[in-house]
């Protein structure tokens, strides 16, 4: 016998409001179906009314967990519209920042997942050890969360030679925990029980249904921005495309703390060879007309811009596409013949980051407790209907 | 006499439920960084619980979307009585960058009352610390 079982918006195994139905035959789920909208503010509307230089910090907030991600995603396309090149010593900064997010993420992700497998020790270890890397963004930038260090054509703040000690100093405290949790994570009887086998994801489900980022990496796919498309400058630091082949919550778990350890790399290479010069160029204001496709490996996978530019300050359309849409399909698939208990511990494993991903336009409303998926057709016959049965409305001035 | 007790009681030991009104998740993170040990609100007797029905606070984050709003209205009816709000954020306040956005009412106080506004994008946890504080010595 088959049992619906909503679980969301409000739930308290989801920190952000989605809705997930499951279908379920005794413990064990036969199908799942994902409801989305409730975050859903309308970023990308609002984009078009803001200039490029407002639409940094827009795009930052987007997300507050990977908001360097979406920023720097934006500003690498807008540059290219711009025809401006950030200078290299801007481009270290932005990257350094880049990686410290990634730490920051990680560590964050860490501890959610002890937390949902029921390590609490573990989530409060993660979480104070965060703090350090907080404090190196803060130090950098003047904000823990919203970083605002990029701006188009470089960054707004430089880092002089102790600042420079400060990271190398918090770094290498920040290692020797990570190594500690992978310790912890690889061969913690209680804790790797928990985790392995839950959430199966073979490596041909992975590419099938495009999973991006450590979800696809923990089933064996090397699929790493930096590495497959270096943008700017990747390809002049070494670091390793870090996978697994355990293909579940475990591989997750370990690829994000072994990812940690090469962010660490990246970083202190950055800061050996940070060249000298200015941090940032003067940028015009209009962008001629054109289109761009920016890539950028967030800490859950590949997150992509797509901004048209019309030649005037504002852009005529910026698309993101954020990487824990492209795991949805994927989440599906591993929730489908778990067990109910599972559910947090799988959906938490691919980090969700429900606020970058909702631009659906296609709204599920559930007023009422009905709920229905409106079609772009219905919604035209619905606007038609109601505008025929309007009254006829006298004096009105034209919009002009 | 009682009433004292009452009120005693309720100050000792806030429970809070966090809600996400439709937050690009930094305050929320903060929230939970506030939580940790760094700052660990936890020693003031506040504690995290999932379920609107065991909260005394909700401490809710992010411009409303209309897909929320009747969620909010209903987890805030579910919440028992005496219960108080905390806006956390620009965005719980007004709306911040979304102001203006099709799908968002901009700022909290347009759906339910409330108690204690904290300003920040996002909110330092030391200010939610404050925060609370504030809304303990109001009781």
């Amino acid at each position: 016998m088959k049992f619906n079982i909503p679980i969301g918006p409000q739930h308290p195994a989801l920190k952000e409001p989605i809705s997930i139905r499951l279908s379920v035959e005794g413990e064990v789920i036969r199908d799942a179906d994902l409801r989305l909208g409730y975050n859903h503010r309308g970023v990308e509307k609002l984009a078009e009314e803001k200039s490029y230089i407002q639409n940094i910090y827009l795009c930052e907030r987007i997300c507050g967990i990977c908001s360097h991600s979406h920023s720097t995603c934006f500003v690498q396309g807008a540059e290219k519209l711009l025809e401006i090149e950030p200078p290299r010593r801007g481009v270290y900064i932005r990257y350094l920042v880049s990686e410290l997010e990634r730490v920051h993420s990680h560590l964050l992700w860490l501890g959610v997942a002890g937390h949902e497998a029921g390590f609490d020790t573990f989530f409060m270890y993660t979480w104070r050890d965060r703090e350090i890397v907080m404090d190196l963004l803060e130090m950098i930038s003047g904000n823990r969360v919203h970083y605002a260090i990029n701006t188009l054509g470089g960054v707004r703040r430089d880092i002089d030679g102790p600042l420079k000690q400060k990271i190398f100093d918090g770094l290498a405290v920040l290692r020797e925990r990570s190594e500690y949790y992978l310790k912890i994570g690889s061969s913690e009887p209680t804790f790797v029980a928990r985790l392995a086998g839950v959430g199966r994801l073979t490596k041909q489900q992975a590419m099938d249904l495009c999973a991006t980022g450590p979800t696809a990496k923990a089933s064996g796919v090397a699929l790493d921005v930096r590495k497959d498309d270096p943008h700017d400058f990747y390809d002049e630091v070494e670091f390793d495309v870090v996978t697994s082949d355990l293909c579940d919550v475990l591989g997750r778990t370990v690829v994000r703390i072994k990812e940690v350890l090469e962010s660490y790399k990246i970083c202190e290479q950055i800061l050996r060879k940070l060249p000298d010069g200015p941090i940032a160029v003067k940028s015009p204001r209009r962008a001629k007309p054109g289109e761009v496709v920016s890539r950028y490996e967030a800490p859950r996978g590949e997150n992509i811009h797509y901004i048209i530019a019309n030649g005037t300050e504002k852009p005529e359309r910026l698309k993101v596409r954020a990487p824990t849409l492209g795991n949805y399909a994927a989440t599906i698939e591993m929730l489908r013949h778990g067990f109910i208990a599972d559910v947090p511990l799988i959906f938490a494993a691919i980090d969700p980051c429900i606020c970058c991903a909702e631009r659906s336009v296609e709204m599920v409303d559930a007023r009422s407790g009905e709920e229905r998926t409106y079609r772009f057709s219905d919604l035209r016959r619905m606007a038609n209907e109601r505008a025929r049965t309007l009254p006829l409305q006298r004096n009105v001035a034209w919009p002009l | 006499m009682i009433e004292r007790v009452i009120r005693w009681s309720r100050k000792k030991s806030p429970w809070i439920l966090h809600l996400n009104s439709g937050a690009c998740n930094a305050c929320d993170i903060e929230i939970v960084a506030a939580l940790t040990p760094r700052f660990d609100l936890e020693r003031l007797g506040v504690l995290l619980r999932a379920t609107p029905r065991h909260a005394d606070v909700i401490i809710a984050s992010g411009p409303v979307t209309r897909q929320m709003k009747d969620r909010i209205i209903r987890i805030y009816e579910q919440t028992p009585d005496p219960k108080f709000v905390v806006a956390v954020g620009a965005c719980a306040m007004s709306g911040c960058v979304y102001r203006g956005a099709y799908n968002v009412y901009g700022g909290l106080d347009q759906v339910i009352p409330v108690n204690v506004y904290i300003p920040g994008c996002p909110v330092r946890p030391d200010a939610i610390l404050n925060g609370v504080v504030n809304l303990l010595n109001t009781l």
